[in-house]
């Protein structure tokens, strides 16, 4: 089992189409993982037969050498994106009970691919978290340190502890402000939110429609790119998708960055920052120095105010996607005589504390008298921000900052909602200004948890995002695996 | 925005529960107005920038929004559309009687 379980997404992709392994024995080896990692609490749903079926059908293909690029390999699904006959519930109460008759774009491509679906992994309701403690059915457990019961982080927290923990090749996940970053910088993988526009939202549980954005949860940087190539393209469903074709991704790994100019913001290294973090960062700076880059102090002024412009923006939008939630159409309905008290009961009994606040503070930012002083105010602070990078990138190739302020924190411990923003401070930037970027492990802290670093590109260079990063990861020869991994 | 310590009070929260349709129970309301206060008071930190002719910024896209063509078609998944409904009737989503 284990060597199966040790080979990466791209390595087994290999052993398959070399006919080493079949594609049964593989997601047998992950189903048998996700059962003995099941204390993690990653899956909210395993499709064991499912998985099965699927992998017998990429055997067929393996064998006539009609191999798609994903043939055979077993992926997790994070619970925002809705699966045709498989439950989808947003980590939420108010859709327990929801079973999609459609399929999102972005799975219906990596199972046109061939990727295997093992489940549906766990995230913050609604994507709403940096914690992973908002979703309805509880927690997720980081397999780092795994008995201190450390967060894995969020929203997408169970793809990030799956990947880690060796339950999903590879898993789905989707980023608003760093819901991809921040969980796999806390869990010791790759992480890569691509350009706004890249991957259809289609399908995709709404909670900021101008953020949200798909991308891939992985071991390694091969791996994103292999993924990322299946999860993306066009889609006359999404009409703010990009009418623009991705290059294949696989052809940059090993391009270099000789001659790469990367900009250190100065606006990154802020009080609150861990120490561990920063000694990684400033190590990170000398490889890619080494590896031949350019390094460029730059300055992106109005990074101080992207999470507050986010904390309006985010709640604005999603105040207004979870009006859909009125127990009529879908979703829970808590009965009532009159339909009014059925609208307040349903969404006051079935949304968590996390979702009221953000519905609570979206609707006061957009409501009468008060949406110019608030609402307009962050969109301009919003330009304001993406014109910061628009300014650095005259200069520079890309931008190199810490993922994430901390590494991961014990759960359970009460924090208030505003301490918990923090954990997004240096990933919302890249959001609002709607570019890619990646995180990658880079070394662990003096208490043994995993330190993420954040490469971010200008629009639609995903491919310099990936030869950037896979320096990095090779400079940094993190082949650490967490204590609480299947073996 | 205005800058004071309390920015909501519990009858705003009121208001605002009712617009956006949800039931916050009593025993809530104060630790829920302590909550907004906080994170209307965080980012009222916007009101440092000077953003006066600046544009509003609403999509980072930079493309044209594509439009279809305006056909009425009601898809032919009635049965889909209506699985998920909480009550149907005859082809139709039912709620609570809303004329006495």
């Amino acid at each position: 089992m284990s060597e199966l379980l040790d080979l990466n997404l791209v390595e087994a992709s290999e052993a398959l189409k070399n006919k080493k392994i079949s594609s049964l024995e593989l997601t047998k080896a992950y189903l048998k993982s996700i059962s003995d990692t099941s204390s993690l609490g990653a899956y909210l749903e395993i499709v064991e037969d499912k998985a099965i079926s699927m992998a017998k059908e990429s055997d067929k293909k393996l064998i006539d050498g009609t191999a798609r690029p994903l043939e055979g390999i077993p992926i997790g699904i994070k619970d925002m994106f809705c699966t045709k006959d498989i439950k989808t519930t947003a980590s939420s109460k108010i859709l327990e009970n929801f079973i999609p008759t459609y399929e999102s774009t972005v799975t219906q491509n990596l199972w046109n691919d061939g990727a295997v679906i093992l489940g549906k992994l766990s995230c913050d309701e609604f994507a709403m978290g940096s914690s992973n403690e908002t979703a309805a059915k509880g927690n997720v457990i980081n397999p780092w340190l795994k008995n201190k019961k450390m967060s894995p982080g969020g929203s997408s927290g169970g793809s990030a502890a799956a990947v880690a923990a060796r339950s999903a090749l590879a898993a789905t996940g989707t980023d608003t402000g760093g819901s991809i970053r921040q969980p796999a910088a806390f869990c010791g993988i790759t992480g890569l939110k691509p350009t706004y526009g890249r991957c259809s939202r289609w399908g995709i549980v709404a909670f900021s429609s101008s953020l949200d954005q798909a991308g891939p949860l992985t071991r390694t940087v091969s791996d994103a790119a292999l993924m990322l190539n299946s999860m993306a393209g066009y889609d006359q469903k999404d009409s703010t998708s990009a009418n623009l074709k991705m290059p294949d991704l696989m052809d940059y790994l090993d391009k270099g960055i000789k001659g790469k100019k990367i900009g250190i913001p100065k606006e990154y290294t802020q009080d609150g920052i861990s120490e561990d973090i920063v000694k990684f960062y400033e190590k990170s700076i000398d490889w890619l120095k080494d590896e031949g880059a350019e390094i460029v102090p730059v300055s992106l002024p109005h990074t101080k105010y992207a999470l507050p412009a986010y904390y309006i923006i985010a709640p604005a939008e999603a105040s207004s996607n979870l009006a859909r939630y009125d127990g009529v159409r879908y979703g829970a309905r808590h009965e009532a005589s009159s339909l009014d008290e059925m609208y307040e009961l349903t969404r006051g009994n079935s949304f968590g504390d996390e979702v009221k606040r953000r519905i609570m503070i979206g609707t006061y930012v957009l409501s009468s008298g008060y949406y110019d002083a608030y609402y307009l105010k962050a969109q301009k602070v919003r330009r304001l921000i993406k014109e910061d990078f628009e300014n650095v990138y005259k200069k520079v190739d890309y931008i190199l900052t810490p993922s994430t302020p901390t590494t991961s924190f014990e759960l359970g411990k009460k924090q208030d909602p505003l301490t918990m923003y923090l954990n997004d401070i240096f990933t919302v930037p890249a959001s609002l200004a709607g570019l890619p970027g990646i995180s990658l492990p880079v070394g662990l802290d003096n208490s043994g948890l995993p330190i993420g670093i954040q490469l971010i590109a200008n629009s639609f260079d995903e491919p310099g995002l990936i030869r950037t990063a896979r320096v990095l990861e090779r400079s940094a020869g993190f082949n650490f695996i967490a204590d609480g991994a299947a073996k | 925005m205005p800058n004071k310590d309390t920015i909501v009070d519990v009858p705003t929260v009121n208001k605002i529960a009712r617009l956006c349709r949800l039931d916050i129970p009593e025993v809530n309301k104060e630790s829920l107005t302590n909550d907004l206060n906080n994170i209307l008071g965080f980012v009222a930190q916007l009101d440092e920038v000077d953003t006066s002719n600046v544009e509003p910024l609403a999509s980072v896209t930079g493309h044209k929004l594509p439009l279809r063509s305006d056909d009425v078609n009601d898809g032919n998944i009635e049965d889909l559309v209506l699985k998920n409904a909480p009550e149907s009737s005859s082809g139709f989503f039912v709620v609570p009687k809303v004329i006495e």
